[in-house]
């Protein structure tokens, strides 16, 4: 291993830090009392507060799921503080009355809170713990009619949206972390794209974990109604701390009639040192629920988290919709991640496309777990799916469970995975035309990710390709 | 059943050595312990054993009377050579058998093995097959009641002429019963053999066939392996193959698939050595409502072995065909070339395949892929067909003769492929003739 990679891959975790701030928040454990202070300190409806309690008390009855291919030491959810806002955190009439700590976590973020320094055309809503601190290019969304706001708004102010389109897709019941998720979630991100719109700028929202021994309980709604288009970026960080902190999401799209919603994650959570101490439990739920002739796109890009647990999936309940999931996902050290996807063929001629490229370096492992399911009705229904692997190093695992179930003979159904290492032929032809050892592994790196970042809009997919140099760089000698 | 399995185990009269009857308690109280498996058991997921679960099975009856030598030839016709061993009922049936204890092979029963060979089966008897994963029940429940099956020993260096082929028949006195059957296969060093391995009934009906085999294939040996599961179509049959291979020894296994209204096929291989090969074949035809479900493993441990996994069904009518083929590949397991497919052919709109190919691999040097497809009779194929002026349904029968035919071809015994063949072709296409 060259000196230039080790250095390279000792590289620490670039958003480590953390910043000192006042922050209002609940002392840890849960119980009834916590579900209504939560509820109570973000002002919300009598309905919401019912909701939560009903996700609450089915939480209580449900037992934490360990079907999946991780280990980690078991979780004190009486231990977790379930609220954490930023202690000014007060409703702000513009951008500029940010607390200006905040506002210099997210320029160290490369987050550009500032609209006039926007050149990407990007609207952010920005996530700090618990609480989202400001929406840019808000009005100018408005004049297409387009609702970007955070979650705590929409519930305030669009309560018939939030009302009938929450849990429709991931109903409070799904499992136990969604469970969890609807009792305790502090914001999040929500999105209306009203009829034939076509939104105009990609929308993104950054999430960021400051204060430690808290949890993450965001909550995404994203709707396009009949005929619309959005897409949707998520990126995500937090502060190095030796102890593991709890991100448990829940993203619900919904795609009416011939409308599109595209979704695309950069997690790079803190993923522990490389002793495997710290870092993040990434146990997320992501949802897609697609109406006739709608399109749901999902595309990720893991490098972050200690353990990622994610599958966003698509259930194609219209006739001619399609779904997509495109996702990359990386290992090193003590990671691990088991994601992968569900497509639900439930309408006529429904589509699905699925590419994974798992990386697996240092003694990471790497799962792939997805599930491919027509049902008796879904006729013409047509999936291909390739899921490749790449492991660096002998240390590490790559595995993969994909479960096919077809109960419609017209159906087409075919799968494909391969597992392989980077050849020593193919390093050595990029050597001899003249690159480093390490250029050549970074092009056959991103050669083999291609297709997903592809999938990406542009700046994703510079810092995703970014990322995971850092991410991977020095495990290959 | 459960408790009732417990009970008839107190009632039974110990059989074999010892140290078997320690093994036997081991197993029945792992049974008591954990009970049937749920579909919540994930190798479990999509196959249900309540049927078998919330039965009763006696131990299964006498036979009524023996069959003749033209009824057992029609079943595996032109084996009239072969060694063979023949069970009806779970009973060993000396006076049909042909065993052979000349040429370097020994071919017996498990009763006159506990007499003739002890230290073989204190050495390989239930060394092999895993009675304590709660997923594995079932091998602990044949664990506890075995007592009669077949013991094959080829000797080191020998090459067997003949297949021998082991023959599990039930009549109609097996209503209602459970037998147990337990095969021991041992091919010395060098050696080189052909085992046949089949499950057919000549009457009964809603019986359960609880079959082990173990097999132990030792440095640079080769045993072929062909499993016919041809059982009563309302019968129950639960078998389990589990091997373990040497190094430079191949396992070559091909299981068919055409009997019983619930049937579990559990084919498992360890390379336990380096350079080792295990081929796995196999192929499922299914009708009506019957339900088949077959799990491999190849556990590659060690470096430079390869493993080729070919599964092939056809489902018709509301009939469900299960696969999950697992490949684990151990971190010392470099260069490991694995190949895994299973393809399924959906002839009715009712048929329902849940397949799950599955890799876990902790080593990087090796290359291992797999893919599944599922799908009906190519379209463009029958219109090519049709043009030629051959009718919709024989063209359709041809293609899935055809795609059934591609895994068949790979049955090593020209008299088994040919027969299989045929009955393929004749269940296909109503003629043998095409």
């Amino acid at each position: 291993m060259s000196s230039e990679i080790e250095l390279l891959v000792n590289k620490d975790y670039q958003y480590g830090f953390s910043t000192d701030i006042e922050a209002d928040q609940l002392p840890p454990g849960l119980d009834e009392g916590v579900v209504r202070a939560i509820s109570a300190r973000k002002n919300e409806p009598e309905w919401m507060l019912d909701w939560r309690l009903k996700a609450f008390r089915r939480w209580q009855q449900m037992t934490e799921p360990h079907w999946s291919n991780v280990k980690y030491p078991k979780i004190d959810y009486q231990a977790i503080s379930y609220y954490s806002a930023p202690r000014s955190a007060k409703p702000l009439a513009s951008l500029d009355e940010l607390d200006p700590k905040i506002r210099e976590t997210y320029d160290k973020l490369g987050i550009p809170l500032q609209e006039q320094k926007l050149l990407a055309g990007v609207a952010v809503d920005a996530v700090f713990d618990s609480v989202s601190v400001g929406t840019t290019y808000k009005a100018e969304l408005k004049k297409h009619g387009v609702i970007f706001c955070s979650f705590a708004e929409a519930v305030r102010e669009y309560p018939e949206l939030v009302r009938r389109y929450l849990g429709s897709v991931v109903p409070y019941s799904d499992n136990f972390f969604a469970a969890l998720n609807s009792a305790v979630f502090s914001d999040g991100s929500f999105v209306y794209v009203p009829k034939g719109v076509r939104c105009p700028m990609e929308l993104s929202t950054y999430f960021r974990i400051n204060a430690a021994d808290t949890g993450q309980f965001e909550r995404t709604l994203i709707v396009a109604d009949e005929g619309a288009y959005v897409s949707y970026l998520e990126g995500c960080t937090a502060p190095k701390r030796s102890t593991n902190q709890l991100h448990a999401a829940v993203v619900e799209l919904v795609a009416l009639d011939r409308a599109t919603v595209k979704y695309s994650t950069v997690q790079n959570w803190y993923a522990g040192d490389e002793h495997g101490v710290g870092g993040i439990y990434n146990f997320v739920t992501k949802r897609g629920k697609a109406f006739a002739g709608s399109r749901i796109s999902w595309t990720q890009v893991e490098t972050g988290s200690a353990i990622t647990w994610k599958y966003p999936s698509v259930i194609l309940q219209g006739d001619n919709s399609t779904g997509e999931f495109y996702s990359v996902a990386v290992v090193n050290n003590h990671q691990q991640a088991d994601t992968g996807t569900k497509m639900i063929h439930i309408g006529r001629n429904t589509k699905s496309n699925i590419v994974s490229k798992g990386i697996s370096a240092g003694q990471g492992n790497n799962s792939y777990r997805g599930q491919v399911k027509v049902m008796p009705k879904a006729e013409g229904a047509r999936n291909y799916t390739q899921c490749d692997s790449m492991l660096i190093g002998n240390r590490c695992g790559a595995h993969t469970f994909p479960y096919v179930e077809v109960q419609n003979n017209t159906a087409i159904v075919e799968h494909e995975a391969s597992t392989s290492k980077i050849g020593e032929d193919q390093i050595f032809y990029c050597k001899q035309r003249g690159l480093s050892g390490e250029q050549a592994v970074s092009m056959i790196v991103s050669g083999f990710c291609r297709e997903v970042f592809k999938e990406l809009p542009m700046e994703f997919a510079l810092e995703a390709q970014q990322l995971l140099g850092i991410t991977l760089e020095g495990s290959v000698g | 059943m459960a408790t009732a399995f417990l009970k008839q185990f107190t009632n039974l009269e110990p059989e074999g050595p010892a140290w078997l009857t320690a093994i036997r308690q081991r197993a029945i109280a792992r049974f008591g312990d954990v009970g049937f498996p749920t579909t919540r058991n994930e190798d479990w997921h999509f196959t249900s054993p309540a049927p078998i679960a919330e039965a009763t099975f006696e131990p299964m009856r006498a036979p009524t009377g023996l069959p003749d030598e033209s009824t057992l030839a029609a079943l595996l016709p032109g084996t009239a050579d072969w060694i063979r061993l023949v069970f009806v009922n779970g009973r060993f049936a000396p006076t049909l058998s042909r065993p052979d204890a000349a040429g370097g092979v020994k071919v017996m029963s498990l009763a006159a093995a506990y007499r003739e060979e002890p230290s073989l089966l204190e050495y390989h008897l239930t060394q092999r097959a895993d009675i304590v994963d709660p997923a594995q029940v079932f091998t602990a429940i044949n664990t506890a009641f075995m007592a009669d099956g077949a013991v094959v020993q080829v000797q080191p260096g020998v090459s067997t002429p003949v297949p021998i082929h082991l023959l599990f028949l039930t009549d109609d006195a097996a209503t209602g019963g459970v037998s147990h059957p337990r095969v021991l296969l041992v091919a010395e060093p060098g050696s080189n053999a052909t085992v046949v391995e089949q499950y057919a009934s000549l009457g009964g009906s809603r019986y359960l066939t609880n079959a082990v085999t173990e097999a132990w294939v030792g440095d640079g040996s080769t045993l072929h392996h062909i499993r016919l599961q041809q059982e009563a179509r309302d019968a129950f049959h639960v078998g389990t193959t589990a091997v373990h291979q040497e190094r430079d020894s191949h396992f070559l296994s091909f299981s068919f698939a055409t009997g019983a209204a619930l049937s579990r096929i559990n084919i498992f291989s360890g390379l336990h050595g380096r350079g080792c090969g295990a081929t796995l074949n196999g192929l499922y035809i299914l009708g009506g409502s019957q339900h088949c479900d077959h799990q491999t493993r190849i556990v590659h441990a060690q470096p430079d072995c390869y493993s080729r996994e070919l599964y092939k069904g056809v489902l018709d009518d509301a009939s469900h065909g299960v696969f999950n083929g697992k490949v684990y590949v151990h971190p010392e397991a470099q260069k490991t070339d694995g190949k895994q497919t299973n393809n399924t052919l959906l002839l009715s709109e009712r048929a329902r395949i849940d397949t799950k190919p599955q890799l876990e691999i902790f080593a990087d040097d090796v290359k291992c892929t797999h893919g599944a497809t599922v799908g009906r009779i190519d379209e463009t194929a029958l219109f090519y067909m049709k043009s030629r002026g051959i009718p919709n349904t024989q063209a359709r029968k041809l293609l899935t003769y055809a795609f059934a035919a591609e895994v068949l071809e790979t049955i090593p015994v020209d008299i088994l492929r040919d027969g299989l063949e045929r009955m393929a072709l004749e269940r296909f296409t109503g003629t043998t003739d095409a």
